[in-house]
């Protein structure tokens, strides 16, 4: 059965014909054609597909489609200001918090939601936030740094001194 | 030191696009008219084939159309090869049976593939697949290498005999049973090295794409090596020419090896976009991953050290049965032989060594390189045996390390297992890590813990790995079929902009910043002038890929030698240009200068005259500044460290946590030490994911997958892994321009270890010996209770 689905999708109002079972995901990836939010399993596990939904972090591999009639959705692609990153995004640059790339997406999507909900997480805070995030790639060891530092900066403090010797822009 | 040159930390220049959801991974990529193609698989280890009905799939709605094994041997299609051969002891050649694109007449592991539904949507190709009915007449399986050896055992193969793909063997055995027969001690212990799943999170996908009007087939795929890919669908399955065969492999998320490979599903889509005459994609989901992708490790071993009586270690003995799958992947017979055994002297002076391993097929899916491939294998067993030895002996376990180290002037080190180490110092990296753990105030901290009611352990572990593969004169004798080089182009445009295309290929590690890095810091021009083309064979020379920590050693080389090449030619034209002799040019920070005068050219104008030769030495030079290099290394690099873990055990739970984990490396020469270091995290993180909460696991009776799924397979979190504490101690390699030896295992070797020392050390008071990986907190648990109600009793 077909049905027609009217969101709003990084502030632009977006519509697509979908089946009853697909998902969010795919209405995202296949025909609005953003790519950035990614498939990394078929358990809710890996969290590569998380975006916001009417503000709330969501893997959107949980959500059909047709439950995002009318939502608000976020994806990676709406985070950045034009070609300014979001603090968040420039965080995970200045501390090589990504690797491949692919769990990336899903990890900015995370570390936002826990700071809109907690803004001075502490480390053991942000490990177990990331519970439902995997990273096959960077030992999570930077991402913690990350998302310290982009919460840092998204409270309006300084940076903490990058711990790589990353020289300021 | 200029920004951007070796040794600095800069920024990826890759970390845009992915953090802005712009990466171009092969499922974001659409065709023009594509179609989905959906892989029915066997849902049983081993069966007759008996009839493969797909008649209603064929007419089932949007369906375009549906292939089984019988339409691609019709087509005369080969199978996947298997690019190394080893041989037996007995001289004899490793039994090589056919590895089928889509299963003929039998499965052989459950997720085997036996038939392609191809429709204008995945959910209808999903839906088609449901209708084929499959008469399969199943017969028992055997998953494990030990019931696989025994007699009676189900045979995967008629023409392997006792499930034995070979038996091979290293080193001099008459020495080590000499050594054994006269040493003070000998130590002994049968150990198992868990089975393994890379995933890599993004899970594998290829489109297929047919030109007809040129005729020429397309292949996208999660590749590490598309070059390779190429040479082996083309050569092997498909029979189609280089030049009519383009594969290209975009962003990759991730391979840890398990993306070298070559895979059916590759083969499926580029023949059948040439049959449908339309772009097939196929991905993968990720419970299709788990019975489809290589796996790795699987080891069972019994391993014996005999030490004289100043505690050194006088003879090694290694017997190792490898579990290769139901069929040969693309490298899975070099895994457990010449990866590992070549391993075995580590970073000790044993002066006898032997090995052998026996290959088994089982009902499986392939076994083949995951991290470190081999060489994780071997550090596991030897750096456990030393841990034993020490305890058996009663002597500090840094001390009986630092009594048989290689020491730092020893080198270059011939073992006696073939490999000629170049460099090193292992005592150094150890005395680093040593001090960074607090390792002399440890009996301190164990107290402590006690005191608090946790067992709290320390370990040890220390590892040399062989990276830079592969020289290939070396690696043909041994067995490849394929040269182990790497090629680079660096083109330099006429207005002083460079391109380097590179055969290595970059799925995580950086080397859009790396390369350009040593590219900035040896032609003396910004970063921002260098563009890094990889992972495409129309655009790239012909070269192997990035596996075996090879990038920076071997294709980093290459570029090197290229870049030298355009700094020769540069000088000659320069010198025509400044009206010297060529000899008095020298090239320095992007400019040729005649010595000793501020007479010059950059490299920009140099360029631009060769290719607007107006006024140029046509005698003498072609136009144009455009060099190809190919390096093949000498030998290969040498990376070495110690790993220090300290780990507390709940006792009541069986709970682990890893309280500090120390790593000192030796990668020789670094470019860009974040990367490094975020390198170390990963394996680190990998070698901890195989110690203490990863393991594959069949049902011994039916051959079904157990942990199929993220439900069942324990991946690292991020709340199971600590901080690291990194440090790195440099000598460097010896026979590369660069003196680098690679990052990419390390992690993945050392980690392992560590930490089944550190969880023997804490349980070492109640008399444990060895406990096997993953050390979940059910194994600790109970090996807890084991030794609790033996010591009771006694």
């Amino acid at each position: 059965m077909q049905k027609t689905v009217s969101l709003t999708v990084n502030g632009k109002p977006a519509s697509a014909t979908v089946e009853g079972r697909t998902l969010l995901v795919q209405l995202l990836r296949e025909q609005l054609g953003l790519t950035g939010t990614h498939v990394g399993c078929d358990t809710s596990q890996c969290g590569a597909c998380v975006v916001h939904v009417n503000g709330e972090a969501v893997k959107a591999c949980t959500l059909l489609a047709v439950q995002a009639e009318g939502a608000n959705v976020l994806t990676i692609e709406g985070v950045a200001n034009g070609d300014t990153l979001h603090p968040m995004q420039e965080a995970f640059r200045n501390n090589h918090a990504l690797q491949c790339g692919f769990c990336t997406p899903g990890m900015v999507m995370s570390a936002l939601d826990l700071v809109k909900n907690n803004p001075k997480p502490t480390d053991k805070e942000i490990r177990e936030y990331l519970e439902g995030n995997l990273c096959r790639c960077t030992g999570y060891h930077n991402i913690v740094l990350a998302i310290a530092e982009g919460a840092a900066v998204m409270r309006g403090e300084a940076p903490p001194a990058n711990p790589h010797g990353v020289a300021a822009e | 030191m200029a920004d951007g040159s070796i040794g600095t930390p800069v920024r990826r220049r890759e970390d845009y696009r992915f953090l802005t959801g712009q990466g171009t991974y092969t499922d974001d990529i659409n065709r023009p008219g594509q179609v989905y193609a959906y892989i029915l698989r066997s849902p049983h280890a081993n069966a007759r084939l008996n009839r493969i009905d797909t008649s209603g799939a064929a007419s089932a709605p949007g369906v375009v159309a549906v292939f089984t094994g019988q339409d691609m041997a019709k087509d005369g299609i080969g199978g996947l090869p298997c690019g190394w051969l080893i041989n037996s002891k007995d001289g004899s050649p490793m039994k090589e049976p056919p590895h089928p694109v889509l299963a003929v007449d039998r499965v052989r592991h459950v997720g085997d593939p036996v038939a392609v539904v191809i429709a204008d949507s995945l959910g209808q190709a999903r839906d088609a697949a449901e209708t084929i009915a499959v008469d399969y007449a199943v017969e028992p399986a055997v998953v494990d290498v030990v019931a696989a050896l025994k007699p009676g055992a189900p045979q995967v193969w008629p023409e392997a005999p006792g499930n034995i793909c070979y038996d091979w063997h290293l080193g001099d055995a008459a020495a080590v049973e000499t050594a054994i027969g006269k040493a003070a001690r000998v130590v002994k212990l049968d150990l198992i090295n868990n089975r393994l799943i890379a995933n890599a999170m993004e899970p594998r996908a290829a489109i297929g794409e047919y030109d007809r009007a040129t005729g020429e087939h397309i292949l996208y795929t999660t590749s590490q090596n598309p070059h390779v890919i190429r040479l082996l669908m083309g050569a092997f399955v498909l029979h189609m020419p280089e030049s009519k065969l383009r594969v290209v492999a975009p962003d990759v998320g991730g391979g840890f090896g398990s993306k070298i490979f070559h895979y059916a599903e590759e083969a499926i889509v580029t023949w059948a976009a040439g049959k449908v005459r339309k772009p097939i994609k196929w991905t993968a989901d990720r419970s299709e991953s788990f019975m489809s992708d290589a796996h790795g490790r699987d080891h069972v071993t019994h391993v014996e050290l005999a030490v004289d009586k100043d505690a050194k270690f006088i003879a090694l003995k290694v017997s190792t049965v490898a579990n290769m799958g139901a069929y040969l992947s693309t490298f899975a017979t070099c895994v457990p032989t010449y990866l590992y055994g070549t391993l075995l002297a580590g970073t000790y002076t044993t002066p006898a060594i032997y090995v052998e391993t026996k290959a088994v097929f089982t009902h499986t899916v392939p076994v083949d390189a995951y991290r470190g491939a081999g060489r994780p294998e071997a550090t596991f067993l030897l750096e456990r045996i030393v841990d034993l030895a020490a305890d058996e002996l009663g002597i500090d376990p840094a001390e009986l390390r630092r009594r048989n180290f290689i020491p730092a002037n020893a080198f270059p080190y011939q073992t006696p297992v073939a490999l000629q180490y170049d460099s090193g110092d292992y005592q150094s990296t150890l005395e680093l890590a040593l001090k960074a753990a607090g390792y002399s105030e440890f009996e301190a901290r164990r107290q402590e813990a006690a005191r608090r009611g946790k067992l709290r352990g320390i370990g040890l572990a220390t590892y040399i790995e062989a990276c830079g593969i592969a020289p290939s004169a070396v690696v043909g004798s041994l067995g490849a079929r394929a040269g182990l080089f790497e090629s680079a182009a660096v083109r330099v445009h006429p207005t002083g902009s460079v391109s380097i295309l590179t055969g290595s290929h970059s799925h995580g590690q950086g080397h859009e910043t790396t390369f350009a890095q040593l590219v900035s810091d040896h032609l003396g021009i910004p970063i921002e002038s260098i563009e890094i083309v990889h992972g495409d064979t129309a655009k790239i020379p012909y070269g192997m890929g990035t596996y075996g920590s090879r990038s920076i050693a071997v294709g980093g080389s290459a570029i090197v030698k290229a870049m030298d090449k355009v700094i020769a030619k540069g000088r000659k034209i320069a010198a025509h240009l400044l009206e010297a002799s060529e000899a008095d040019v020298e090239f320095k920070d992007g400019n040729f200068t005649v010595a000793g005068t501020d007479r010059l050219k950059s490299l920009a104008e140099v360029a631009l005259t060769a290719y607007v030769p107006h006024n140029f030495p046509h005698d003498e030079l072609e136009p144009g500044l455009d060099e190809t290099a190919f390096y093949d290394p000498k030998n290969f690099t040498f990376p070495s460290g110690a790993h220090i873990a300290e780990i507390e055990i709940d006792p009541d739970t069986g709970r682990l946590e890893i309280v500090n984990f120390t790593a000192s490396d030796d990668f020789g020469r670094i470019i860009n030490p974040m990367i490094v270091a975020g390198q170390v995290h990963g394996g680190l993180a990998q070698g901890i994911g195989q110690a203490v909460l990863e393991g594959c696991v069949y049902d011994k009776e039916t051959g079904q997958l157990l942990t199929g799924s993220y439900n069942d397979y324990a991946m690292p979190r991020a709340d199971d892994l600590p901080n690291f504490a990194l440090s790195t101690h440099v000598t460097l390699c010896t026979h590369n321009p660069l003196g680098v030896k690679g990052c990419g295992e390390a992690g993945a070797i050392g980690a392992p270890a560590a930490i089944a020392n550190a969880v023997v050390d804490a349980l070492k008071p109640l008399g444990v010996r060895h406990v096997e990986m993953p050390l979940t907190p059910e194994r600790l648990w109970r090996t807890i209770q084991q030794h609790q109600t033996r010591a009771a009793a006694e």
